[in-house]
């Protein structure tokens, strides 16, 4: 059963990796963090919005491709929303099996994935005041569409 | 119908939310955001680049030519970038 998370609140990478070893003989993961700069221009946060309701039932929808597509014995997918400091956590996506070729596969399967169906979005606030809406990248289109 | 507005659509509306009686010619979720940008000069701007807004039918992600009969709410909003 994925566990799936959208929250203001950190969360315990060590912890929600130990949670994953029940069963496993490979624990795979991601953590995407918040940059300090964008182009050599100092970041004060990172602002996520999301679209609630629809983002946990996608989430779900792409853990539960996940679980279908791989031998995993489980998968987390976390995503924090709000204002995000430099150097904050901002996801985590892990996936357990028994050997390492699927838990790998499935984890960079779920952030690419993630990165492009996911109703999230992320606004820089730089430090000298200004804000900008980070655009979406051809690149994560790219990354989606190799699986 | 209950309409939504996310990140910089948000920002250039005013509004997160709000509540829109449809004339009876606005069908379609392309028609819909037509009709929104003729609202006023926010509005306008907020859908000025409308090969960039995508949409969602009640938390479905949804094309341009989607119905709108039965729905009771749509969300307009720029592409994805979480993660």
């Amino acid at each position: 059963m994925p566990r799936i998370v959208v929250s203001l609140a950190d969360f315990d990478v060590a912890a929600e990796l130990e949670r994953l070893q029940a069963d496993a003989g490979a624990v795979a993961s991601f953590v995407g963090v918040v940059r300090g700069q964008v182009g050599g221009r100092p970041l004060a946060a990172l602002t996520l919005e999301h679209y609630p309701g629809m983002t946990e039932a996608t989430l779900t929808e792409i853990a539960e491709t996940a679980m279908a597509r791989w031998q995993l014995t489980d998968c987390t997918i976390i995503h924090r929303v709000g204002r995000l400091a430099p150097g904050a956590r901002i996801v985590l996506a892990a996936a357990a099996s028994a050997h390492r070729a699927d838990a790998l596969a499935a984890t960079a399967f779920l952030i690419d994935w993630l990165k492009t169906d996911a109703p999230f979005w992320k606004r820089e606030d730089f430090v000298d005041g200004a804000t900008q809406w980070v655009d979406a990248r051809d690149d994560d289109i790219l990354s989606r569409n190799r699986w | 119908m209950k309409i939504l507005y996310f990140a910089w659509l948000r920002e250039r509306i005013g509004l997160a939310e709000e509540e829109i009686d449809l004339p009876a010619e606005v069908t379609t979720v392309g028609a819909l955001a037509d009709y929104l940008a003729g609202r006023g000069p926010a509005y306008a701007r907020a859908f000025a680049a409308r090969q960039t807004i995508k949409a969602a039918v009640d938390q479905r992600f949804v094309p341009p030519e989607t119905p709108l009969a039965g729905a009771a709410e749509i969300a307009f909003f720029p592409p994805f970038t979480g993660g």
